[in-house]
Order: structure tokens, then sequence, then C-alpha cells
């Protein structure tokens, strides 16, 4: 049923007919009948490969990116954030927001007004109970939660009516949207009585208000969701999805082009394939941006990054526009600033940082960097010399790192490569600030959100008895400031002229070297409609609700 | 023969003994753990990880945790994986099937296919067939598992569109022919290097007992070459392929795992994998101790049968 346009493979209904036994003619006879509706009902599956294997059905228990995959598909947040940053209503039945009164002018009170069509995949009503239950669920002590940011601030939830609630904010916290649109509501009918929260039945037979239901999952294998004919909002239009599991990253390739699979999802073609992928026949290709940045990160507590005029004169020496175009095949895009490019507050005016090395040995001889015996600089005693490090294996990025080190040696600064399995490298040794310098992708922003307090607060410094990422130990009171004052706001324009700031002056400081903006490379069948590429989200299968087949 | 069987049994159970703690400690001396793949997830906190981990029990020492899960496995539950929360046995079960049928498929034809070119080699000893056999064992036995499942994949489904290229049915139909069609590539891929092995061993199996005394006398008998063959040379070349079938079974499980990776074929061996690269620790001591189980029992099994084959054995 699959749509297979242009590959020699044998047609379903010969292999159907080939079937012994009354499974396969039941299912022979109900995909006739499917068929039949198909103009007004849902009709036809899509396969997605993926390299990963979602695991974890649960969406609040500590999962990855693969598993919030199916999670968009089997539940519903109270609204999403869709392509563009804007919040579109999911089980509310608008958007609070200042202006409608949702939420109060200081941000603290919140009204919330949810839709009263919403039924549970087991028939039970949808109401304001779950809604309470499961933010309380982010604030239950004992469950092995996977993000309590913001949700630590609700206090008092209040339950006016089935479909109306109320609670209040123990400070205003502007990325809460934000990240109310990443949290998934879960019944309360079926988890509220649970002994212990972390040993449920639920995480392998999960019950939401999404469009599709739940199938099967066979481990290692592939997981398999079926239509939900009662879904309150747009589809599905496909009566089944299905993620295949495709460990090998060749593999998945292979099956792409084969056709064993209809979209290429996590982690998609390699940017060296991406040639040869465009030119596969009834394929289309996709260039999906996402949110991480890649950077060269600079660990400020170690006396080499100290100097302003030391990180001034290292993003100099950095080839950009050579790692994007000649390492990267030019999928990823340059970028100045650690917030995406589509993000409505991305700051346009942002110097392009150059690359002239003659130039960044000026600046370090000015600054008193001399060159010593060995021909590396050193100043009051400190070598200009050290160690970057990422994950051991990655051969894109090590072709980067080399690059970077040979124009840095040329212009007498020493940088030894010394890469580390993930379990180390992630581990204390970036969270507790022990390395020198990093090269790294991250995603700083909270979905559509631009609040960065987490990576770039003062008190975000793990290494100092913080609590965040503040792995650079950077810190600057003046975006400090900024971004107290930016948690705090909820109009958009007010808030933009904020993070322009940050933005600036981060760029100045220049705590990491942002090298480029992410982009993956995914693919689908021609034919298959709605798939949208949404760097506000983690994952492309977002939205398979609204997936279909053209007519061919 | 009961005391043989009991002495060999209470020797496994020693050794699986001491695979359990070896492995365990091996395994929690390897930094990271299974919570370090949410250090870096957005809005997770080293503080709440700390938090998990306790609730886990992931900080007590190492002997208590190891005690723990040790009583568990001797009576029978062997713990919950870490990622899906499954019970490990279902999982392992669950994949069980998958590797046992490419593995129990491709040694059928490996041993069959094997054993013939073998015989046929050493019947007609440096013939042109002794040589095409041996030159090819060699090219199979060089050729990596995982470029030759890539080869096949891009002859036969690419190319020819003849076979799927990869797991091991199509979802919503799962008849045996649809097995069938999914298993041909990787069990004959999975197969190559066998035939290769099993027949050089077979031809020099048979050479060994061809010139024996024995052999000599039937055939002075007047018996007809056949039954030569069959009765006599057959019979005992056969005897010390029993003893490599035992042997050749753990390493058909983890050539099985290349073979599953290159066909997505949900075995043991790639659930191994997995679940160590997510630091999964009692899915990976589960198929470790299963793992074990297995090529003790396949060692105990082939002595056994080499034993109530051959009467030199059972004599002792």
């Amino acid at each position: 049923m699959t749509h297979d346009n242009g590959t020699p493979r044998a047609g379903i209904s010969r292999r159907r007919l080939l079937q012994t036994g009354t499974a396969g003619m039941t299912l022979m006879m109900s995909s006739v009948a499917a068929s039949r509706l198909a103009a007004q009902e849902t009709s036809g599956q899509v396969i997605i490969g993926f390299s990963q294997e979602p695991t974890v059905m649960h969406p609040h228990m500590p999962h990855i990116e693969v598993d919030e995959g199916i999670h968009f598909n089997l539940f519903d947040p109270l609204f999403t954030v869709d392509p563009d940053g804007n919040f579109q209503p999911a089980l509310v039945s608008e958007v609070p927001t200042v202006e409608n009164g949702g939420i109060s002018e200081d941000g603290l009170n919140w009204r919330v007004k949810l839709r009263d069509d919403v039924v549970w995949h087991d028939g039970e009503p949808f109401t304001a109970k779950d809604v309470k239950f499961t933010i309380e669920l982010q604030q239950n002590p004992e469950f092995n939660a996977m993000r309590r940011t913001g949700h630590e601030l609700v206090r008092n939830i209040q339950i006016v009516n089935d479909h109306e609630l109320t609670w209040e904010m123990e400070s205003p916290f502007a990325p809460y949207p934000a990240i109310l649109s990443w949290t998934f509501m879960v019944p309360e009918h079926i988890l509220g009585s649970a002994e212990d929260p972390n040993q449920t039945d639920f995480r392998n037979n999960p019950i939401g208000t999404g469009p599709f239901t739940f199938g099967e999952r066979v481990a290692g294998n592939y997981i398999l969701l079926n239509a939900n004919p009662d879904y309150f909002g747009e589809g599905p239009h496909l009566e089944k999805a299905i993620w295949r599991y495709i460990p090998d990253m060749t593999v998945l390739y292979t099956q792409f082009r084969t056709g064993d699979i209809d979209v290429i999802g996590l982690q998609g073609i390699q940017p060296d394939r991406f040639e040869q992928a465009q030119q596969i026949e009834g394929r289309e290709i996709i260039v999906a941006p996402s949110a991480s940045v890649e950077s060269i990160s600079f660990n400020m507590g170690k006396p080499q990054f100290q100097d302003p005029e030391v990180r001034r004169a290292l993003s100099l020496a950095l080839d950009r526009k050579s790692i994007v175009e000649a390492i990267y095949y030019g999928v990823p895009t340059p970028t100045e600033s650690f917030l995406p490019k589509e993000s409505l507050y991305y700051n346009q005016d942002l110097p392009v940082a150059e690359f002239d090395p003659a130039k960044a040995a000026e600046v370090l001889d000015a600054a008193g960097w001399m060159p010593g015996a060995d021909g590396i600089r050193e100043k009051d005693g400190v070598r200009l010399s050290f160690k970057n490090s990422t994950t051991a294996g990655n051969s894109v990025r090590e072709q980067a790192q080399q690059f970077y080190q040979q124009t840095l040696a040329s212009i007498g600064v020493e940088m030894e490569i010394s890469n580390l399995p993930p379990a180390v490298m992630w581990g204390e040794y970036w969270q507790m600030s022990e390395f020198d310098t990093v090269m790294v992708g991250i995603n700083f922003s909270t979905g559509p959100d631009p609040d960065v307090s987490n990576y770039l607060h003062s008190s975000g410094i793990s290494a100092q008895g913080g609590a965040g990422q503040n792995t650079w130990q950077y810190k600057n009171d003046r975006v400090d400031e900024l971004l107290e004052k930016g948690g705090s706001l909820f109009v958009p324009e007010k808030r933009k002229e904020v993070y322009d700031e940050v933005q600036m002056i981060v760029h100045e400081d220049r705590p990491f070297l942002p090298i480029f903006q992410y982009a993956n490379l995914r693919g689908h069948k021609t034919g298959l409609e709605g798939f949208k590429p949404n760097v506000n989200v983690r994952i492309e299968t977002w939205n398979v609700g609204q997936w279909s087949w053209a007519d061919s | 023969m009961l005391r043989f069987i009991l002495h060999r049994f209470g020797h496994s159970l020693l050794l699986l003994f001491l695979v359990s703690i070896l492995g365990f400690t091996i395994l929690h001396l390897a930094p990271g753990g299974p919570l370090s793949q949410f250090a870096l997830s957005p809005g997770m906190t080293q503080a709440e990880l700390h938090k998990i981990a306790e609730r886990m029990g992931l900080n007590r020492p190492l002997p208590v945790q190891w005690f723990d899960w040790f009583t568990g496995l001797v009576i029978g539950d062997w713990g919950h994986s870490f990622r899906d929360g499954r019970a490990v046995l279902d999982i392992i079960m669950g994949h069980l099937f998958a590797t046992l049928l490419l593995v129990i498929s491709s040694t059928i034809l490996s041993v069959g296919l094997g054993t013939l070119v073998g015989v046929l080699g050493a019947t007609r000893r440096y013939s042109a067939f002794d040589y095409l056999a041996t030159v090819g064992a060699m090219i199979a036995l060089s050729i990596p598992t995982f470029w030759f499942g890539l080869v096949a994949i891009y002859v036969f489904s690419l190319k020819l569109g003849w076979l799927p290229s990869g797991n091991m049915y199509s979802i919503g139909d799962e008849s045996v022919l649809d097995y069938a069609r999914h298993l041909i590539m990787p069990s004959c891929v999975l197969a190559l290097v066998q035939v290769a092995i099993w027949s050089r061993y077979m031809r020099s199996s048979m050479l060994d007992v061809i010139d024996q005394d024995f052999v000599r006398t039937a055939r002075a008998k007047g018996l007809a070459r056949s039954r030569v063959l069959y009765a006599h040379i057959l019979r005992n070349a056969l005897i010390p392929m029993i003893t490599l079938l035992g042997i050749q079974l753990p390493t058909l499980l983890s050539g099985a795992l290349v073979t599953e990776t290159v066909f997505t074929w949900p075995g043991i061996g790639r659930l191994f994998l997995d679940s160590l690269g997510y630091n999964d620790y009692p899915v990976i001591m589960g198929v470790l101790m299963f793992t074990a189980i297995f090529v003790l029992l396949g060692n105990l099994i082939a002595d056994i049968l080499v034993a109530s084959v051959d009467p030199r054995v059972r004599l002792e």
C-alpha cells in the first residue's frame, strides 16, 4: 500500500494472494474495504526509517529525540508550535496570551480554556483534570521527570470546570509557553492511580489524544501506529504509520534508495551522499534547518582564554566558509549567533566574522603574545597551547578540527586534538568545565523561545556551583541583567530588543565561535504531502497526522 | 556417562558464576552510565540526574548491586531494561527467534554445502574441482561480511529488484513465504564464510580417514565404492565435525551480528550492540549470561554427542 513510484518491486497484491490462512484473508479484505473509502477516509501507510530506536513511550520519562518522533503522534500538547514559531491551538480552544487575557500582564496568572470534544484513545473524555495531573506529575519529587524547568514555578492549579483551569506562577517565566508546546498531556484516569509513577504499564501501552493510536512495538524492529478515527483535529489521512529501526547509516540510505522506506528520518542522508541522493528518481530530498549551532567553545576558566584578544585572534583564524563548503558539502548555513536564523529573535545586524590569519597574528603580537623558543606564542608564562575535544568517531568533525589546527599552527598557536568517547566527553569533562576547547553542536533555544539563561547566565556555571549548562564559565553582568529582563517579558517586540543586545554582546565577547547552523538532509518518496521540517522541534515526524499520499 | 555429564555440568556452572562477576565488574568500570545520554537534553540538570540515579539504585556499592542482580538471575528474574522497562528475559526471547531463524537456516545451508564440497574435494583430490573449491574458499574467507552484504543488496534489491533489501518480514504480511523471501539474502551471506570453513575442515577430515588401514581393508574385501565412502569414511570423518559445530555456534552468533546489521534483522547481536550503546546494564548482562549459557550448552551437547557416536571416547 506504500506508494512506490518507479521501483520494479513485485506488487503487494500478488504477495497477498499467495498468502494462506484466515488472518491474511481478513487483512486483504480490510485493505480492499479501506481503499474503497479512500476518498473521505484514511488510506495508505507510510514507513519512516530511523537510525535510532524509539523505546520510551511515556513522554515525560527521560528520553531522546527519536522518542519524541512517536510522542508527537500519540499525544497532544495544549498548543503546538509551527515552523514559523507561532503557537497553534491543539487541546486548548485558544492559545493563552496577554492580549486575550489568558496570561496576566505580569505573567503571573494563567487561564486556560480547553476544547470540549477531545477523547482519549480509550474513549474517556479529556478534561481539565488531565492537565492538572500532567503539570503536577512534573513536580512530583518521586517521578523521573525529563524536564522540570518552568513547571516547577506553577502553583495553585484550580479546575474551574471540565474545560477551563487557572494557575499562578511563582515568578514570571516567558519561556513557559514554549515549554508547554512540548508538554504532552497524559491521562489522569490511567496514571493517577499508579503506586510508583516510574513503573507503569503506560511505558509500553501509551494512551493519548493524538492523531494515531498505539499499535505495536516489535523491539529492535519497528513501531506501528494506527489512525485514530476520533481525532479532533485535522487528519490523520494515513491508515498506518510505521517507524522502522535501521541502525546503520549506509543501510538506512540503501533502503531509502530501494524504496523499502518511504521517508528517511533521523539521522537522514549523510552530506557526502547529498549529490547522489538528488539523482534518485522518484525521491525528494529536503534540506531541513536544525536549531543546533556548531561552535568552537572556549573554557574561559583556563588562563589561555581569559584575554579577549586571544579569542578575537582565534576567531580571525577560523575559516568558516571552507569548513562549510569543503568539509560539510555546503549543507549547513554559516551563522553568527546562537539562535537559529529562522527565529524572530535572530539579530540580523551582527557583523560577519572575517577570516584573516595575518591579522590574527598581528592581534596576538599587539596583545603581547610572542613566539617562544619552540615557535609557540606565550605571555606571562602561559603558552598559547590547548586541547580541542569532541566525540570520538565523528570523522567529519575530525576533519574540521585538523583543518583549524593547521591554520593555528601557521600563526604560532598549538592545538592538540584529544577526542573522547561520548559518555566521557559529555559527562563531567564538559558539564564541569574540565576541557580547554570543544567542537560541539548545541541547541541553545527553548523551542521557539529565545531564552538562553541556562547557557549564558552566570548562575548556570556548574563548575562554580551553579545549575545550568554555562560550561564556558561565561560571566557578563550586562548579559545577566538582560537575560533576567528578557525572561519576564511576554511581548515579543519588547523581548526582541533585549535578545538583540544579548547576541551583540556575546558576539563581541566570544565565549564560543559559531561556525554554522546545522541542516539535516531528509528525503521522502515523491507524492508524500505534508512533510514539513520544523526548526522549533527536535524531530521531523512531528506532524505525521497531516501527511498524505497524492493521488497518482 | 552420567558422571561425565554431571562433572561437565558442574564446571559449566562455575564458569557462569565467574563470567557474571567479571562481566558485571568490567561493565560498571567503563565510564559513563545509562543516564549520561540525557546530560545534554534541554532542561535536564546534573542534580536531577543524580536523583534519578539514586532512585534507580545506581549509586549503591557495586558488590551490593551485583548481589541483587545475581540473586534475581538465579530465581529467574533477570531485571528490567532501563530503556523500555520490559523484562530482560522477554526482550531476549523476542530477539532470539530472529537470530535462531537466521543462524539455523544458514547452518543447514553451510553444513550441507560445505560437507558436499569437502567430500567431493577429498575424493577427487588435486582435481580441477578441488583447486576451484580451495580458491573459492580462500576468497569467501577474505571478503568482509558487511561488504558482501551490501553488494548483494545492490545487485538483488536495487538493480534486479528480486529480493527485499532487509528486515525479517513485511509488516502486515507475515506469511511463511514472506519470511522466506526476506531470509534468502542474509542466510546466504552468513553461510558464505561458513561454507568455506566447513568445506576445508571436511576435506582434511576425510583425508585423515581415507588412507587408514580399515578403509583399505574394506576396499580389499570388495565392498562397493559408495558403501566404503558412506559407511566407513564419511561416518568416521564426521566425528570431529560434531565438535566443530559446538565450537562454531558462538562464532555464528557473533558473525550474525554483522549480517543482522546489514539486513536490519532484529536479532540478539543487534540487541547487544544497542544495549551497549545506551549502557542498558540489565539487558547487556542478560545477553552476556544467555550467550555464555548457550556456548557452554553447545559444547556440552557436542561432547555428549561425540561420546555417544564414538565408542573410543566412551571407553575412557
